[in-house]
């Protein structure tokens, strides 16, 4: 049982770290490009790379923090208008090619040697020259901080206790899933409970806390506060998640919005009702890249800018979240990305405990992890296709 | 403009404003909304559209006909903006109420006041009737990336756009089917629903490409309501239909083309026996309804000249034997 627990709890602590709200900021651009606009951009790692080199050399050349995102950011307008100029008048499949392989190039670019003094080359950017500068601005004060500070260990409860804080967890969870179907279908045996609006988003929203609670009070998580990878870095991503989602929202809800679908639908539609397409979805390869970038950055901040890290790959994971979480879906990535994340570690780790050495080594569980990640990606396309939160009544209408 | 719309609202008036008009292609009108004036488009060796020049009469029905090939529907493309002629640039030239169009894209065609819909309906499916309808509306403050967040800045707009898109519903009988996903709705709802949409941009003139194509004769009967109720409101209507018994029935003029060219210009019941006309599309028989049962009673000319042939075979084999 120990074992299992502490798995588990590695899952948690991988889910709320920063490169995993790096990811879901970048998952949210991919939202805007892919689930609402309906552009194939297959170069999100690209945008983060770029965003995390515009931040990280400009803070290694002397400017301040703020001065450093905002060129980040500028670097990754930019770099969307040079792919979007060209393609977005043309069919989708261009944008999609031209997207990977700008990306690739950016991520050769960043291992040139000639260019060492910049991007470190295939070295890459420590850390520790650019993290101060980050560091420097937290109000969090020194020490270390568990989360929550009242738990299953500061109350003694041991094991035991731990267990069944575990199986209330999942007991709250259901009970959670259940009532949101129930909303969305009226039906389940919750239908009664989901009938009254109110009361439902009422019990949903207590649910919905109860869950973040029990997590941190079964699986109390411990950081420094400040330091390079402590609760500074973790909040300051997530507030930065909670932005961008509000953002998505206020953007998506518009007439804006609206014409972000109606050219994910038909262009010629929209061409047709006097819609400028072009400049629609240059706006949203813009700030979707925009997203992409300010990712990347998040992703870096507690580790290094390494141009190998942020390869082909990553933008494959990006897309694996956003179809888990449901693309045009405005919390899709969170729970997405999360979920990605937290499920891969499971698996790494109860292959590592579970299955003999001499079956599957350390570095096997890891692809490993990789495989049945895959695995559940294609179950989920097949008999889930809309995702965890996607609409299903749209996607009947698929063409 | 309200008095020539209270005049054109009135047959007589219209085929009174008609009567004066050239019974030849490229004609001018007494006030053409649209002109169009050299006109090619290629595709390699094939020249698809061949227009010298047309005009359009503001206020009235014009129908455009022609077999299948004869260039509509790229015509349609070219003046909307949706394809570009092969003669842009050596003196194509077209402009609509006064406005040279010439190299205008495809939303500002729209956006000028020339709406068309499509052949093969273009509804947005995973977007409900309503989302639809609303798109249609232009001008939106909301639909500035800048403004787009600040929702105070176009709720009062939204709700003026979503109370005209229930108007139109309603009128369109689509209003029960509002929060629906349009990609729900039967191929007519559709047809409906994407005039109705084009009505939101609030055009001067709308071009309908096959609007009754796969549509049942009720409902056609309805559209073909709506299409005069358009025109009575001042509207200008230009459509492209292959159904005889429509284009008899509403327009007030009809333009035919075949290989490319207008090949003839006049009323719908005039221009049918026009000699031009019927080489080119109508054949023989144009003026016959095939589902008229009086058919069986008469003796058809065809019929009697098999029957002749066939005795004379028999004459000629008798006469071997």
């Amino acid at each position: 049982m120990d074992t299992i627990l502490n798995i588990l709890s590695n899952s948690v602590e991988e889910a709320i770290a920063p490169t995993t709200a790096g990811l879901v900021i970048a998952v949210i651009g991919l939202n805007i490009h892919f689930g609402f606009t309906g552009l194939m951009n297959i170069g999100q790692a690209g945008f983060m790379l770029l965003g995390a080199y515009g931040m990280a050399i400009s803070i290694t050349q002397g400017l301040g923090m703020f001065l450093a995102v905002v060129v980040g950011l500028l670097v990754a307008v930019v770099f969307a208008f040079i792919l979007g100029a060209p393609t977005l008048k043309l069919r989708g499949d261009y944008l999609a090619i031209v997207t990977i392989s700008a990306a690739e190039i950016i991520r050769y670019v960043g291992r040139l040697a000639a260019l060492e003094p910049w991007t470190g080359g295939s070295q890459g950017i420590f850390g520790k020259s650019y993290q101060p500068a980050f560091v420097k601005l937290s109000f969090f004060g020194d020490g270390s901080f568990t989360l929550l500070p009242v738990n299953y260990k500061s109350l003694g409860l041991g094991t035991a206790g731990q267990t069944i804080g575990l199986l209330l967890l999942i007991a709250v969870i259901v009970a959670l899933v259940m009532l949101a179907k129930a909303m969305r279908t009226g039906e389940g045996t919750l239908a009664g409970l989901a009938a009254n609006r109110t009361v439902a988003r009422v019990v949903m929203t207590v649910l919905g806390v109860l869950t973040f609670v029990l997590m941190f009070f079964v699986f109390p998580v411990s950081y420094g506060r400040t330091g390079t990878n402590g609760w500074w870095v973790r909040a300051v991503a997530w507030f930065f998640v909670g932005v961008s989602l509000l953002i998505t929202w206020l953007l998506v809800r518009s007439p804006w919005g609206r014409a972000l679908k109606g050219v994910r639908e038909d262009e010629e539609a929209m061409r047709s009702l006097g819609k400028n397409v072009y400049v629609i979805k240059m706006q949203a390869l813009i700030i979707g890249g925009m997203f992409g970038a300010f990712g990347g950055m998040v992703y870096v901040i507690s580790q290094s800018v390494q141009a190998d890290a942020m390869g082909r790959q990553l933008t494959f994971f990006a897309y694996t979240a956003l179809l888990l979480g449901g693309a045009a879906a405005i919390f899709g990535p969170v729970l997405g990305t999360t979920l990605f994340f937290g499920a891969r570690i499971l698996i790494r780790g109860l292959a590592a405990a579970y299955i003999p050495n001499s079956i599957m080594g350390d570095q096997q569980t890891e692809q490993f992890s990789y495989i049945v990640v895959g695995v559940g990606l294609m179950l989920l396309v097949i008999f889930r296709p809309q995702g965890i939160l996607g609409n299903k009544r749209e996607l009947r209408f698929n063409v | 403009m309200s008095e020539t719309t209270l005049n054109l609202a009135d047959p007589a008036a219209r085929q009174a404003l008609m009567a004066g008009v050239e019974r030849t292609p490229g004609a001018a009108k007494p006030d053409p909304i649209l002109k169009v004036d050299t006109i090619v488009r290629q595709f390699g060796g094939v020249t698809a559209v061949n227009v010298d020049h047309l005009e359009v009469q503001r206020g009235v029905i014009t129908a455009l006909i022609g077999p299948n090939g004869a260039g509509k529907t790229t015509f349609f493309n070219l003046i909307t903006g949706f394809d570009t002629p092969s003669s842009a640039g050596k003196g194509a030239h077209w402009a609509f109420d006064g406005r040279t169009l010439d190299k205008t894209s495809a939303s500002s065609v729209a956006k000028s006041g020339m709406v068309r819909t499509f052949q093969l309906t273009k509804s947005l499916n995973r977007m409900t009737v309503m989302d639809n309808m609303m798109l249609g509306a232009q001008n939106q403050t909301g639909e500035k990336l800048g403004l787009s967040w600040l929702k105070p800045t176009w709720a009062k707009q939204e709700k003026e756009i979503a109370e005209k898109a229930e108007a139109l519903l309603d009128r369109f009988k689509l209003l029960a089917k509002k929060d629906d996903y349009a990609g729900g709705l039967s191929g007519g709802q559709r047809k409906l629903l994407e005039m109705a949409r084009a009505l939101m941009t609030d055009p001067k003139m709308i071009m309908l490409d096959e609007p009754m194509a796969g549509v049942n004769p009720a409902l056609t009967q309805s559209l073909l309501g709506h299409i005069q109720a358009l025109r009575d409101d001042g509207m200008t209507v230009l459509f492209v239909e292959h159904d005889m018994h429509v284009v008899r029935h509403i327009s007030d003029w009809v333009v035919v083309m075949a290989e490319g060219r207008v090949v003839a210009e006049g009323p719908a019941d005039t221009v049918m026996s026009d000699p031009a006309v019927v080489d080119a599309y109508l054949g023989a028989h144009h003026d016959t309804d095939l589902g008229d049962d009086s058919l069986l009673e008469d003796g058809d000319p065809m019929e009697k000249q098999i029957e002749a042939e066939v005795a004379a075979e028999e004459q000629a084999e008798e006469g071997q034997s």
